[in-house]
């Protein structure tokens, strides 16, 4: 395990919080179970019996006890329900554009059986009350386990510390003032050193300011044709070059967040090659898009940090494939529909992605034959262990963590509407092959697609 | 062609029509009574976001001259100001059924958003640092008037390339016309990889003397603030155009206002060779020329400059305007 801190073990899987359900009967019969983890890959049986996996057999060789469903799900595939480790939810104080239930409905939707939500909301997640009140409505209302991140800085104003310790008590995942970097090299340091008491990581939004300064999209050809300002992909990979260092000498244990340029990528193999315990996502949208895609000045493909260059994309590509980049985490950013109706320069920065992940990169890097279906699952699936949070598996006896795909069926994104409150999708009108059907998270099901009749035994 | 919102949306064909119905305008231009009926009864929408004299005046002469009706919306004082978005003030202008939107914005891209949120014409008169197509093609107009033809010629666009739309506009609407275009200026105001717009680069003027046409750029004093050059001192030392670098054979072009002894020396631009007077002045006939393309041309042939042109106005007589090149 990749620089999991000293007295931090793996967290049960009561550090997320999502509403009660009843926990999933199922016998899934005779889908291809797919999990690089276990090395299963080929037709078979799964049975979840009482919300955990019972049992693992060849097609047609279980029996469904009277509790259970059975479900036809020949053609389909069944793959460890994925893990986003960053997402936005929007509450506090944004709840027009998302809330805990529309949030964690599109991420069932997308197949997720756990994300993490980011702090940068309206008040801050940066009290312990605040992070209670959070939590306490996940209870209620989260249709899959979410787990939240605290701010690293009062108010993300990137000068004093948050209470750390006594946010790690109430719960907080890790830390992170994602929206903005930790700008001041100085109150990151002691972030790193009081991270040892509070023993979570710090996820780290890198970008510095100044080299960023008033860009709305990519510093390249096509910034520079659209006389929009240019966000350099130095703005990124210094920061990245400067908070490994960091890391590293504090011993401390950082995840970069959002990598989109090629710099970026080579920092983080460095420090990876130095032995700094430093883990890294990408994001659907950088691993599938690039700057071309943005010359009609759409701004559901305006965010931060921006599509970069063709070569940017192979990198990261290259760079999930290796292993420098540990996971694939969504950003999802929901922004009301007003706000996105300005012009480019002026919009917010986000797409939402949760529904359309795993489509997105199925289509643009399994199809064609540039990822393996496995070994993009296996990044779908590796940033809860990344937070000490366990990874879901299709091993007997795991909590069940499961989604049914249809990976021959393709869809036009946006067609049928979102789950997601906000519609700001940078995919909006693509056609997506591989479709959810069912998704079961943290024991329940939490998702079925309209077209997936329920068969009650 | 619906819509003028880029220099690349036009062919060579386009940009060459255009400018021949400026040339067929300039005489009407001539003439004591400067009207024509063309767009008798229709609606023309000067919105601008950014305070503009000679691009607002000219849109809003060339629109009279063609007897539209023209209404003139300044977002200061009006709704915008009290904070209505820019598609709720396009919807609501697009309800007295304008033919033509001309649309002023310090954002790139607001052409086009204008264009999905109504069903009339849209032109772009400058959409924040990315293009002002209007502009280039009265550059390219007033040009062509005083040279000829354009192939071939080279011309260097000199000074804040990076918070310029003219100089977008202009690289690519001389390229389209045959032109070798290089842009010029301190390194700290020409953006990364300009060259995709078809043009070469360099840093200082050292090589200026093979330019046929030099147009300066307007330095902004703001961006003096900016701290993207050391002083306008320096900025003027290395890179005015005076009559030290301007050679006699070359032209001298500015879009305008100019600031005297920043980019421009006094004595050039009173000089023969400078076409900023004329620049201003083709302004308006080139923008007859665009809302012509735009409302009237309908594909056909220019047989008529309209059709409501009957009996109160007996003249000037149609065949006297329409389809003279020169």
């Amino acid at each position: 395990m990749i620089g999991r801190l000293d007295g931090a073990g793996s967290r049960p899987a009561g550090a997320l919080d999502a509403r009660a359900a009843p926990p999933a009967w199922l016998l899934v019969r005779g889908a291809h179970l797919l999990d690089p983890r276990t090395g299963l890959d080929g037709p078979g049986d799964l049975l979840l019996r009482e919300g955990c996996v019972a049992e693992l057999g060849a097609p047609g060789s279980l029996e469904a006890p009277p509790e259970a469903e059975e479900l036809d799900a020949a053609g389909l595939h069944a793959l460890p329900a994925f893990f986003d480790p960053h997402v936005h939810l929007r509450v506090p104080g944004r709840e027009d554009e998302e809330d805990v239930e529309s949030g964690t409905r599109a991420a069932a939707a997308g197949g997720f059986g756990g994300i993490l939500a980011m702090p940068n909301t309206d008040p801050v997640v940066d009290t312990a009350p605040v992070l209670r009140s959070l939590r306490e409505r996940a209870r209620a209302q989260a249709h899959v386990p979410v787990g939240f991140l605290a701010a690293i800085t009062r108010d993300q104003a990137g000068t004093e510390l948050t209470e750390m310790a006594d946010l790690a008590d109430a719960g907080a995942i890790a830390f992170t003032d994602d929206g903005l970097p930790v700008r001041s090299a100085g109150v990151l340091r002691m972030a790193l050193q009081y991270q040892r008491l509070a023993g979570l990581p710090l996820a780290l939004h890198e970008e510095d300011p100044e080299l960023s300064g008033a860009g709305a999209m990519h510093e390249g050809a096509v910034s520079a044709v659209l006389g929009v300002a240019g966000i350099p992909s130095i703005s990124e990979s210094t920061m990245v070059a400067r908070d490994a260092a960091l890391a590293g000498y504090e011993a401390g244990r950082v995840h970069v967040q959002h990598l989109s340029a090629r710099e970026s990528v080579e920092a983080v193999e460095r420090a990876k090659a130095a032995g700094v315990a430093i883990t890294a996502e990408a994001t659907p949208h950088h691993l599938a898009l690039v700057d071309e895609d943005v010359r009609t000045l759409d701004t559901a493909r305006k965010m931060n940090p921006p599509l970069r260059a063709e070569a940017d994309r192979r990198a990261l590509i290259e760079g999930l494939r290796s292993g420098a980049i540990d996971c694939v985490a969504t950003d999802h950013a929901p922004h009301a529909r007003e706000e996105k109706e300005e012009p480019f320069e002026l919009a917010p920065m986000g797409t939402i992605g949760l529904e359309t992940a795993f489509a997105a990169l199925h289509t643009e890097l399994v199809l064609p034959g540039i990822l393996s279906l496995g070994l993009l699952v296996e990044r779908m699936t590796a940033g809860a262990e990344l937070f000490s949070l366990p990874t879901p598996e299709l091993r007997v006896g795991a909590t069940a963590s499961v989604c049914l795909f249809d990976l021959s069926a393709s869809w036009t994104v946006g067609e049928q509407g979102y789950q997601s409150r906000s519609e700001n999708s940078c995919f909006g009108g693509r056609r997506l092959t591989g479709a959810v059907r069912l998704t079961v998270a943290g024991g329940a099901v939490a998702w079925r697609a309209p077209a997936l009749a329920a068969h009650p035994a | 062609m619906r819509h003028l919102i880029s220099i690349a949306d036009l062919e060579r064909q386009d940009i060459e029509r255009i400018l021949e119905r400026a040339d067929s305008f300039a005489e009407v231009s001539g003439r004591s009574i400067k009207k024509v009926p063309v767009l008798r009864g229709r609606t023309v929408v000067n919105l601008f976001y950014e305070s503009s004299t000679r691009t607002s005046s000219s849109f809003e002469l060339a629109a009279k001259r063609l007897s539209a009706d023209l209404l003139n919306v300044k977002t200061l004082g009006s709704a915008v100001d009290k904070g209505e978005s820019l598609k709720d003030t396009v919807r609501t202008l697009s309800a007295y059924d304008p033919a033509l939107v001309v649309i002023r914005s310090p954002w790139a891209g607001a052409a086009e958003l204008v264009a999905r949120w109504t069903p009339a014409a849209v032109v772009n008169a400058g959409d924040g640092k990315r293009e002002h197509p209007t502009q280039a093609l009265l550059d390219l107009y007033t040009l062509r008037q005083r040279v000829g033809a354009l192939d071939g010629l080279k011309v260097w666009i000199v000074g804040d390339v990076l918070h310029s739309r003219v100089a977008r506009s202009n690289v690519l609407a001389f390229g389209r016309m045959g032109c070798e275009v290089t842009v010029a200026g301190p390194p700290t105001l020409v953006p990364r990889e300009i060259e995709s717009l078809g043009c070469r680069v360099r840093a200082s003027l050292d090589e200026l003397a093979d330019a046929d046409v030099v147009y300066a750029l307007r330095m902004q004093r703001e961006r003096m603030e900016g701290a993207f050059v050391p002083s306008l001192r320096e900025y003027a030392a290395r890179y005015q155009i005076d009559g030290r670098r301007l050679r006699p054979h070359q032209i001298l072009m500015h879009p305008g206002p100019v600031n005297r002894g920043v980019e421009l020396s006094a004595e050039v631009i009173d000089s023969p060779q400078a076409l900023i007077a004329q620049q201003v002045e083709s302004g308006v006939v080139v923008r007859m020329a665009v809302l012509y393309e735009l409302l009237a041309s309908g594909g056909e042939e220019e047989a008529t400059y309209g059709t409501g042109f009957t009996e109160e106005m007996p003249e000037p007589a149609l065949a006297e305007v329409a389809g003279r090149p020169e």
